[in-house]
């Protein structure tokens, strides 16, 4: 019985969450003088109507997979990585950098370096967050927050500076962008003309990799223990210092990958504005995933679709796509309130009496009444015992 | 050009640049002083910027005209206390993790920001702005003038909000309970102090204050509204709070001390010493990591519950 209550009380949160974020967005949607619920429905059924939009989706998928799995092993480990934005740049421009200047050599041996030079540079910018936070205890909210600011004037710079596309100076049109990466250095697409490409397949298979790490392996083990409970993980021997800057890289390093991805599979030339917000829509997907990866890629897929469909609005009813930002903000507030709520013994043993006295109300009966109050007596002792 | 003409534009630059920062981190150093870390500031400071930059853009050539900015302007401070309030039923009574709650409000207001500016508006526009104030005699003062008597009304109240500040903070029986929230809430539920309901006031209070930071920028910095328009300085408010240990006089320091720092680089690149300007407008987030790095302990020094959600059935 208690079981039943249990997922009765979760679904009855969560759905009221979902409420919350749905109504939030329906006041600005109001405001616009919209009918939210047909930008509802715009959004949420206009992408799955044609291979193009699941295809299109599925490539939203695979940078919010990659930084969604960086943000959970940050997140379990006690460590909040907000800094995924400026790590993605940083894969990005390494990516391409390693692209363009190494050699010529065959695919199977210049894609994988350039992958790598992408997770690299990224897991370096993180690790400058992880190390201030592990040394100096600086907050690693604040730090990581300006770590973004500064990757995006780097990246700018290295655009318009060093790395720009020679062409672009002799046309004048002076657009910050790269060259084209040489061929050697792509994912294949794996549709013929649509953009989905290999990626995707990567992204999945890192998916499982992050979880047999997290659950299987004894580094997960000791990750997982520093973020539930530092001192007692200090206690067991556990490095937690360690733990916060290894965190703190391997986040880095999924979201230079992503980064490395994104300019090696989608636009195959570094431009401005790549990361377009990934790294703080990875949050929401890490957080509506339940930071684990069985969650995340289910929610990488509904955050895509939301990415998607935002786009569509804007065109067919010229909602402008900011919107995807104020339902991610929505989602987070409501999500993490729910969670509490969620854990809050206290209200779901007020939740459970409440149904108790209903069930008994339906049923009748005025002998029954006494038996409620024995019943919620009961419950009362139960809260007590710790 | 003179040394001293020099010191006296950078300075004239600087010293307004820095009231925004000033009011934003003395509304998030109550926040603090009471136990909650709102690092929602910046999507705050968005929706302020935007209200108070509508009423002046619809109005311009109305007979309201003249009271647009009024408008505006507490516009701006009541979405500020509509945000806080919001902030304050996640992080207090759902006792939600509060920084990524913080996260959550950033995204929210920043999002709602735009929506509504790109539905509205669309592309950049000016606005008239607010008027600088001078005030008599004082303002005609060699140097000292006007670089500190012909500032808006805005910049004033920033820093009369000072003295004023510290003040509530330290003299007032409000101010204690605000302390003692952040410091011992159980404590302070003993001696009957409504924990939650002072954290309330104070995260209200708080977004006011951002949502003013935010009026300031569009009508008296920018005298225009563009999506990021706050640019990290909420995010940098936060960290001058840190900056400040807790207290308005440093905080102050500290947002003239970075806004002077901006301002001295952009005289720098009018002398003409070329250096790519990326650098220069990263110069001020490296600063905040700077500063944060070298004040160590501020985080052990700060309220000693900064942070933490306050449950009164839990055991102790």
């Amino acid at each position: 019985m208690k079981s039943t209550y249990r997922a009765l009380y979760i679904f009855a949160i969560s759905l009221a969450a979902a409420l919350a974020a749905v109504l939030l967005g329906a006041v600005v949607l109001e405001i616009l003088g919209k009918d939210p619920l047909a930008v509802y429905k715009v959004i949420l059924t206009e992408p799955l109507k044609d291979l193009f939009g699941l295809t299109e989706i599925s490539v939203r998928m695979v940078p919010l997979i990659l930084v969604a799995l960086g943000i959970a092993i940050s997140f379990r480990s006690g460590i909040l990585n907000i800094g995924a934005e400026g790590q993605i740049q940083m894969g990005v421009i390494a990516a391409a950098a390693a692209a363009i200047y190494l050699p010529s050599l065959p695919k199977i041996v210049i894609l994988p370096l350039v992958l790598v030079a992408g997770a690299l540079a990224g897991a370096i910018w993180a690790s400058i967050a992880g190390w201030l936070k592990a040394k100096l205890n600086v907050s690693e909210l604040l730090s990581t927050v300006m770590l973004n600011y500064i990757a995006a004037q780097l990246y700018g710079f290295l655009l318009r500076g060093p790395m720009i596309d020679p062409a672009e100076l002799q046309v004048g049109s002076g657009t910050p962008q790269s060259v084209r990466l040489p061929k050697a250095a792509w994912i294949d697409r794996i549709i013929p003309g649509m953009r989905l490409h290999y990626g995707f397949v990567i992204a999945i298979v890192l998916a499982i990799l992050v979880y047999v790490f997290l659950w299987r392996t004894k580094w997960g083990y000791a990750l997982r223990a520093a973020g539930a409970g530092p001192k007692a993980a200090r206690y067991g021997g556990i490095k937690v210092e360690t733990c916060l800057i290894a965190a703190m890289a391997l986040a880095g390093a999924f979201a230079g990958l992503a980064g490395a991805i994104e300019v090696t599979g989608l636009h195959r030339r570094a431009i401005e504005g790549i990361s377009s917000g990934y790294g703080f829509s990875g949050i929401v997907v890490a957080l509506f995933g339940g930071l684990h990866p069985a969650g995340i890629v289910p929610s990488a897929f509904f955050f895509g679709l939301l990415l998607i469909g935002a786009d569509m609005t804007q065109r067919i009813m010229s909602v402008p796509a900011n919107m995807v930002l104020v339902l991610q903000g929505a989602v987070i507030l409501s999500i993490i309130a729910a969670k509490m709520l969620i854990a809050d013994q206290y209200l779901f043993e007020r939740f459970a009496r409440m149904l108790e006295k209903r069930g008994r109300k339906a049923a009748g009966g005025k002998t029954k009444a006494g038996a409620g109050k024995a019943g919620a007596a009961k419950a009362d002792r139960r809260r007590e015992q710790p | 050009m003179n040394i001293l003409t020099f010191i006296v534009n950078v300075l004239s630059i600087g010293i307004p640049f820095s009231v925004a920062l000033l009011l934003a981190s003395t509304g998030e150093m109550f926040n603090q002083r009471a136990g909650v870390f709102n690092l929602g500031c910046e999507g705050i400071m968005s929706m302020g910027a935007f209200l108070a930059f509508m009423p002046a853009h619809l109005l311009q050539n109305t007979s309201l005209a003249p009271y647009a900015n009024l408008i505006g302007i507490a516009a701006a401070i009541v979405i500020g206390a509509l945000f806080g309030l919001l902030f304050a039923l996640v992080t207090v009574t759902f006792r939600a993790p509060q920084g990524i709650a913080g996260i959550g409000l950033h995204m929210f207001g920043w999002g709602v920001a735009g929506t509504l500016f790109r539905y509205f508006v669309g592309g950049v526009t000016g606005v008239p702005g607010l008027k600088n104030l001078p005030i008599p005699f004082l303002s005609r003062i060699p140097l000292i003038g006007p670089l500190l008597f012909n500032l808006n009304g805005l910049a004033y109240a920033a820093f009369i909000l000072v003295p004023a500040s510290w003040y509530i903070l330290f003299k007032t029986p409000w101010g204690l309970k605000v302390r003692a929230v952040g410091t011992y809430p159980r404590a302070a539920d003993t001696m009957g102090v409504n924990v939650s309901r002072t954290r309330y006031q104070a995260l209200v209070a708080g977004g006011m204050l951002a949502g003013l930071a935010g009026a300031y920028l569009s009508l008296g910095q920018a005298k225009m509204f563009a999506d990021d328009i706050v640019a990290g300085r909420g995010f940098i408010a936060v960290a001058l709070v840190y900056f400040g240990r807790w207290n308005p006089y440093l905080i102050l320091g500290g947002s003239l001390l970075f806004s002077v720092a901006q301002s001295f680089q952009l005289a720098i690149q009018v002398l003409g010493i070329r250096f790519p300007y990326e650098f220069a407008v990263m110069l001020p987030y490296v600063l905040v990591i700077v500063v944060l790095a070298l004040t160590p302990g501020s985080v052990t020094r700060g309220p000693a519950e900064l942070g933490k959600p306050f449950d009164r059935e839990k055991r102790v």
